[in-house]
């Protein structure tokens, strides 16, 4: 206990060096926990996918259609329990930057298939009754400020013109990781219209397949078989996991989230420097009183605990700070950027390695100003003055 | 009068560690601020070089992308009738129709498959595109299952050879040849020949059509004439802004990221250098009351500490931006949200990206400094003289 409040009254002996240490470590812990939380924000889609969910895409790449006459066939599939379609319908808001995902769905099939987004039964059912209705995420729908009934235009860039839209239903998700900011129609609204005008390449067709399975274990098995029955069509497919489809995005821009990991760990580099100059210029002016210890018989072991036991208080605490402070600052940040990144939470892990980045920093900073500490000859160390 | 240079340089590396701390925090913050900014900017480059001022890319209204574009082939044929595209040497128009798909193919190492860009070419593209150039093999035979493929692609894609099969949308394609287009996004790209890869990709329309203006300054009225044409859906921009267009998002987010980053990243670095002046001028209290004895005026004791935080910072920033430029040896390859395919782009470095990254650090030994340094030119005589 003792020695707990001689390293206390240590570290507090420069009060404004102490403050500003602390400062730094918790800017530090920040910036760590908001990059580390971006990250996972980027994993966020892979984490929500559900292992018993298929995607079947054209093998070429997304930007091909499969035909509509594809579902039967992949239904008869053993092992399939039911199937939901769906086209990226990439409309814009008006105007670009103003992103989120819009699909045109089956709305039936696809509420079976996702039980995460969660309806009111009525809602549900003036959804389903309103070809040119919508439903939308709580987040998106409290951004645009929408209310039921209200009509949104959204402007086709892959399919021309104009396209209205009525918003019917409100979703929430299951839980946290569900991205409340879709936009989702009705298939049929968008095949109706493009057989209506021209002749589309895309009508009849739909831009990917979610399979439900009866068992997660039967995945790779139904995956093969519906591979296999398309093989040397029109339009071959790919199936695979919903969790390997969200991986293969995140893959795409992988360059990018190995920067902003090695930014984070930069920053831990930059707040060790802070550190250990503090730790350096502190030992620097008591090397006269580690001459004092030395004398009374105190070994190099009890001051290196010193120099540790002080480095580790100042560090832990800014850490705390810093770790108490990465939640408000984590809530404005995706209130400000909320449309790029549908989910942003703190994730546990996150908080283990903000003190296990303390504990690093800690022991680091400590090391080359104990080493000075410890060998010093206390004749010279009593002599030095300043 | 005023404190000599060397006065604060000694005193630097008097407290040798400590300033090395100091000088290494704020290098790396400078190092991550410039790599960030020559990285948006080496993006913005890449795109930019790709178009040519006099090239016109002529894309359904409101597409904004060859990716989601599509013009039919008799809207196709009114834009190639228009009298402004300039004439090749064999008395042909310089206009080029061309599709563009995405196809998904394995990166190299981890094989985990990536969109690259496919485009169809006619005869014409490579007059339109003259800083294109091949490196090996020959030019696909128009009428054949053949392609080309970038350099860029190369190097970062699973069995980018010369005679190795590409396969996909009915039918293999033969790499026959590999050619380098500089700087540019068409590097990152395959090219065929446009008639085999329609069909086999089963497009009855072309993406885009490029042509070239017989006189730059008649893209206005060319363009309001396409525009207003009621046989046409379509919308014409010279290629650099359309290229330019492609980038903006991108790098708009990497500067987002990268400043916002770095601001924060400064405080801390900051902090460092206030912490190594705070305590440069509490062990030199007595040093302080000597100078102030000798007749050096509180101005001059405010100014030399400053000048001595403003060194910190320098020396920081030109360790970050030593660092950083090595950068530029680095090619990075990731996708483009905006075009959804993979391009390969390099950190570039700029006089003004040099100039800001210096900028920045002597702010930051600026704002560091201030503080102590007022307590310095404050302090009393006498007190200052007495403290030991």
């Amino acid at each position: 206990m003792l020695i707990l409040k001689l390293l206390f009254r240590n570290a507090f002996r420069n009060k404004l060096r102490t403050g500003l240490t602390f400062l730094g470590i918790s800017i530090a812990i920040l910036s760590f926990g908001l990059l580390r939380t971006v990250i996972s924000a980027w994993y966020a889609g892979v984490d929500a996918s559900s292992a018993t969910r298929l995607i079947t895409r054209n093998s070429i790449s997304l930007v091909f259609p499969l035909p509509l006459s594809y579902k039967d066939r992949i239904r008869q599939t053993s092992g399939v329990k039911s199937v939901s379609y769906g086209t990226w319908f990439g409309g814009i808001y008006i105007e670009e930057k103003n992103f989120f995902p819009n699909l045109g769905v089956e709305p039936e099939t696809f509420l079976d298939l996702y039980p995460e987004f969660v309806l009111q039964p009525e809602e549900r059912e003036a959804l389903l009754k309103d070809r040119k209705g919508f439903m939308a995420g709580r987040k998106l729908v409290e951004k645009y400020g929408w209310k039921r009934g209200d009509i949104v235009t959204l402007r086709g860039t892959f399919f021309p013109g104009n396209w209205d839209f009525v918003l019917r239903a409100v979703y929430r998700g299951k839980d946290e990781t569900t991205d409340e900011t879709q936009f989702l129609f009705h298939w049929d609204y968008l095949n109706e219209t493009l057989k209506k005008t021209t002749a589309h390449p895309w009508a009849d067709h739909v831009g990917y397949y979610i399979i439900g399975v009866t068992r997660p274990e039967l995945a790779s098995e139904v995956s093969s078989v519906i591979d296999s029955g398309f093989k040397n069509s029109l339009a071959e497919t790919l199936t695979e996991t919903e969790k390997a489809f969200q991986q293969s995005f995140v893959a795409m821009s992988g360059a990018i989230i190995t920067a902003i990991q090695l930014v984070s760990m930069v920053v831990i580099v930059i707040i060790l420097a802070v550190v250990a100059n503090t730790m350096v210029m502190t030992t620097r002016e008591r090397i006269g009183e580690y001459a004092v210890l030395k004398t009374l018989g105190f070994t190099g072991r009890h001051i290196a605990a010193l120099v540790f036991g002080e480095s580790l208080v100042i560090t832990l605490i800014g850490c705390l700070l810093g770790m108490a402070l990465t939640f408000p600052a984590a809530e404005a940040f995706s209130k400000s950027v909320g449309s790029y990144f549908p989910t942003f939470t703190i994730e546990p892990s996150t908080l283990y390695l903000d003190v296990a980045a303390g504990l690093v920093v800690a022991f680091a900073a400590a090391v080359i100003p104990c080493r000075r500490a410890i060998r010093l000859p206390i004749a010279e160390g009593l002599r030095r003055i300043g | 009068m005023a404190l000599p240079l060397s006065y604060n340089f000694r005193n630097l590396w008097t407290r040798r560690l400590t300033t090395v701390l100091t000088v290494s925090g704020m290098a790396l913050v400078v190092f991550v601020f410039a790599a960030i900014l020559m990285l948006a900017n080496g993006l913005q480059k890449t795109l930019v070089e790709t178009g040519s001022y006099d090239n016109i890319v002529v894309l359904r209204k409101g597409s904004g992308s060859e990716i989601v574009s599509g013009v039919s082939r008799d809207q196709a044929s009114v834009v190639e009738t228009q009298p402004e595209i300039a004439t090749g040497s064999s008395g042909q128009k310089l206009l080029a129709k061309e599709i563009v798909v995405l196809i998904n193919i394995p990166k190299k190492g981890t094989l985990k498959p990536s969109n690259v860009i496919v485009r169809g070419i006619e005869e014409n593209s490579l007059l339109l595109r003259p800083q294109l150039r091949l490196v090996e093999g020959r030019l696909p035979r128009t009428g054949s299952l053949e392609v080309m493929v970038g350099s860029s692609l190369v190097k970062r894609f699973h069995n980018m050879r010369i005679d190795e099969a590409l396969c996909c949308g009915m039918g293999d394609w033969r790499i026959v040849g590999i050619f380098d287009a500089g700087n540019t996004g068409f590097s990152s790209e395959i090219w065929g020949d446009v008639d085999q890869l329609m069909p086999a990709f089963r497009r009855p329309a072309y993406s885009s059509i490029i042509f070239r203006l017989r006189d730059s300054s008649e893209f206005r009225g060319l363009k309001d004439r396409l525009e207003s044409d009621p046989r046409l859906t379509v919308e014409g921009k010279r290629e650099t802004r359309y290229y330019e267009e492609q980038s903006e998002m991108m790098a708009t987010f990497l500067r987002i990221l990268g400043i916002s980053i770095t601001v924060i990243f400064s405080l801390g670095a900051i902090i460092g250098a206030m912490v190594t002046m705070y305590s440069a001028v509490a062990n030199r209290t007595a040093e302080i009351g000597t100078l102030r004895a000798l007749g050096y005026q509180r101005r001059s004791i405010l100014t030399a500490f400053l000048v001595e935080s403003l060194l910190l910072g320098f020396l920081g920033g030109l360790a970050g931006l030593f660092f950083a430029s090595f950068m530029q040896l680095f090619t990075i390859s990731t996708m483009n949200f905006q075009t959804f395919s993979e391009l390969a782009f390099s950190f570039s470095i700029t006089f003004e990206i040099v100039y800001q990254a210096l900028l920045f650090s002597l702010v930051m030994g600026l704002v560091g400094g201030v503080l102590p340094a007022i307590r310095a030119s404050r302090m009393n005589i006498v007190d200052a003289l007495r403290s030991s």
